[in-house]
């Protein structure tokens, strides 16, 4: 009987193109081809594009001509492009420093065993599961100048006795976009964190204890380190988001008050599709790719040392 | 068993559907839609009127009678006022999107390249309607074509309580920026202070700062288009804001946007805010819901004024609102078509109605309805539309004046200034930001 199958099958020889991928070159190019087709048309594309351009002079219903690199001078130049900036690095770096803590301490908090874990780890999530568009719109009324349910409790407590003005000042503006965005993106870290630590195995731990290491010695020396990979990539994924961020600002506060909040992706926004300046806010979104490139670059050189230590 | 290929199965299907309506290569054939599906519709965005019942009468009564009387399907879709430009700006880079599309103040100069010219259509409707203001020709029209059809003029004015003015000695709205900081003083002694906004917001912050610089004798540009912003005068305006908004304004205003407002007056936090009419409109509505704190409805409470003068003189910025024709749309005669149906006396007379003086008309004819003698409180909004000075004054109100409005640079000047930025400061940032622009 399986001889008989098998003489059937060396029978029907497969067809020339089937047989070509036998050739493992050509395996990999039909296999590698769909993606670098989805790559080219929504990545490479759209780059070039916006590269071209940035370095035009084109308006909205205008396709303008070649200026060179007059829009990247002109945003050097450009003291709302400054505030920008300065505004982009400080809110990724707050934020990522604060995700990371919060996040690792979740982490090791659910890691360990209680009653009801499996809702709560569930329920942690929900930040991060929620459109950002619609927990912005609830953290608005929540900070709104007028009726601050943050503001209302406070003075309730007698703990302030003129309201705060969240949105309107620049300051608490920014410490207000800083403190949603860390409360969107603790889960992410809590969650993915939480994966790695279950990869460490207890047996490390319960070695470490034998040999007299307090909690604190056991985190430091093998916790952390073999974590470290994990933590790496996560803080990878979370500084090209937040640096990148867009929705938030723009529910919040569009960028103001006064441009002090503004974000490279928002402030390109309201010059291109606002303003209809579009090759000024094409200019502004790809000066965030220097920045992103050498971000980037430097943490996957981390990344790859940690790893083949 | 027979091998089923798929091939044979679409052509099974393809011969099926053949049979049944003409098939596909008929379709193909003519290169037109079936019949069915060629129904005339017109898609009009516009912003989400802040009289609900405005509205709400465009789609159960005057869109269905339209699609009655012209056999166009009218889709409307309404928007935050502060999307509307995004939404232009999409549109016209992807060459599809609303046939009509409203346009605030001179926005129309930002796309004059992507519109069609509706010259013929306003023209006529100003002859018939008593002549077109001079503001809106001047807002939509460059002078060789009209980029917009003028639709209405949202009137800001300082709404007030009537007894809290009173309770602080006002009996009379102030008249100069002095008298309205000092009555202001005691009104926020009293935890009543005037609210306004200086956030990225399209009416009430523009609608305050550039009258509010111009009665001070400043000005972005003079006739020539020459920046002259770096004044005397506009330094002085500047100095002036920065004590009144301490002494006398909620400070929660920088980051207000054009409904925050709305909200804190009806919650009776604040005493005075320039607004459109919607406040006393929303008041009228529900006067069992809005009631003053001794427990009268809050409507007989409320009263209007034009914002105060300065050393130069009292002036206006009020919002206009026009529909503009874009150039990719496919449907460009029943847009017209819609547009002249709208704008017959009949027919506009019912939205203008509606609105209850929130919007006057861009036509000279309409300040003798009856709209504006039924209900006194609302007469000030009457001339808005005759008062009205445009953006970039004085020179025109070209793309360059609307790129500067877009960007908020005398609304962010005041708001600088306010939060703390020397007053000399915010006037040369400004005025370098407007030499970037008028170059």
């Amino acid at each position: 009987m399986a001889v008989t199958a098998l003489a059937a099958a060396e029978g029907k020889r497969p067809s020339a193109r089937l047989r070509r991928l036998e050739d493992e070159r050509w395996l990999a190019f039909a296999l590698l081809t769909p993606t670098a087709v989805l790559l080219g048309l929504f990545i490479a594309y759209p780059f070039v594009e916006g590269v071209l351009l940035s370095l035009s002079s084109a308006r909205v219903g205008d396709p303008g001509h070649f200026v060179g690199l007059k829009n990247f001078h002109k945003i050097w130049n450009d003291s709302i492009f400054h505030t920008t900036v300065w505004n982009t690095f400080w809110y990724t770096g707050v934020t990522t420093v604060f995700k990371l803590a919060l996040g690792l301490w979740l982490a090791l908090l659910l890691n360990r065993h209680f009653r009801g874990k499996a809702i709560i780890r569930a329920f942690i999530l929900l930040p991060f599961i929620i459109p950002t568009v619609l927990s912005t719109f609830a953290w608005k009324w929540m900070f709104d100048p007028t009726f601050s349910v943050i503001n209302g409790t406070l003075f309730q407590l007698g703990l302030i006795t003129t309201r705060i003005n969240w949105l309107g000042d620049p300051d608490l503006a920014m410490t207000s976009i800083i403190i949603i965005n860390i409360w969107r993106g603790v889960p992410f870290f809590a969650i993915t964190l939480l994966a790695g630590l279950q990869t460490i195995s207890p047996e490390l731990h319960e070695a470490a204890a034998i040999d007299g290491a307090r909690p604190w010695a056991r985190f430091w020396h093998v916790t952390w380190p073999l974590l470290m990979p994990v933590t790496l990539v996560v803080v990878l994924f979370s500084v090209i988001q937040t640096f990148a961020d867009f929705q938030l600002v723009y529910v919040m506060t569009g960028g103001g008050p006064a441009n002090a909040t503004h974000l490279f992706a928002t402030y390109a926004y309201q010059l291109g599709i606002g303003t209809g300046l579009l090759a000024e806010g094409a200019a502004i979104s790809l000066a965030m790719f220097p920045f992103l490139f050498i971000i980037v670059v430097v943490q996957l050189l981390y990344i790859r040392r940690v790893e083949t230590r | 068993m027979a091998k089923t290929k798929r091939r044979s199965v679409l052509k099974l299907a393809g011969g099926a559907a053949a049979a049944s309506m003409g098939g596909m290569a008929a379709i193909l054939a003519t290169g037109r839609m079936p019949a069915f599906a060629q129904q005339r519709t017109v898609h009009w965005l516009k912003w989400v009127d802040f009289v609900p019942a405005s509205d709400a009468l465009l789609r159960k009564e005057m869109l269905p009678e339209a699609e009655k009387a012209l056999g166009i399907k009218i889709n409307l879709e309404t928007v935050n006022g502060n999307d509307l430009q995004p939404r232009v700006t999409a549109g016209i880079q992807s060459g599809a999107g609303p046939d009509l599309i409203m346009a605030f103040n001179n926005q129309t100069y930002l796309y004059a390249n992507s519109v069609v010219d509706l010259t013929e259509i306003a023209e006529a409707v100003g002859k018939a309607q008593g002549g077109m203001y001079k503001y809106a020709r001047a807002v939509c029209s460059d002078g060789k074509m009209f980029m917009g059809m003028p639709w209405a003029v949202i009137g800001g004015m300082i709404a007030y309580r009537k007894s809290w003015f009173e309770e602080v000695g006002a009996t009379k709205f102030p008249e100069t920026w002095e008298q309205y900081r000092e009555v202001g003083k005691k009104l926020k002694a009293k935890g009543r202070p005037i609210g306004q906004t200086l956030g990225h917001t399209f009416g009430d912050a523009p609608g305050f700062t550039y009258p509010y610089l111009w009665s001070w004798g400043g000005m972005e540009v003079d006739p020539s288009g020459k920046v002259i912003m770096s004044s005397k005068e506009t330094l002085e305006s500047v100095k002036f804001l920065q004590g009144f908004w301490k002494d006398a304004h909620d400070e929660g205003g920088l980051a207000w946007d054009d409904t925050n407002n709305n909200r804190a007056f009806l919650s009776q936090t604040v005493s005075a805010t320039l607004n459109g009419a919607s406040i006393y409109i929303e008041t009228l509505r529900k006067p069992d819901q809005y009631k003053t704190e001794k427990g009268a409805p809050m409507h007989t409470d409320i009263l209007h004024s034009p914002l105060p003068k300065g050393p130069a003189g009292q002036f206006g910025f009020h919002l206009l609102q026009s529909h503009m024709l874009m150039k990719y749309s496919k449907n460009q005669d029943p847009a017209k078509e819609f547009l002249k149906w709208i704008h017959t006396e009949k027919n506009f007379e019912k939205w203008f109605v509606s609105q209850k003086g929130f919007a006057t008309p861009c036509t000279e004819k309409w300040e003798g309805h009856k709209v504006w003698t039924d209900d006194p409180v609302m007469a000030p909004f009457k001339v808005a539309a005759r008062l009205g000075q445009a953006p970039g004054h004085a020179g025109p109100p070209n793309a360059k004046a609307a790129e500067a409005l877009s960007k908020y640079i005398i609304t962010d000047m005041y708001a600088k200034a306010v939060q703390g930025m020397p007053a000399e400061a915010a006037v040369k940032w400004a005025d370098g930001e407007l030499k970037k622009i008028y170059v």
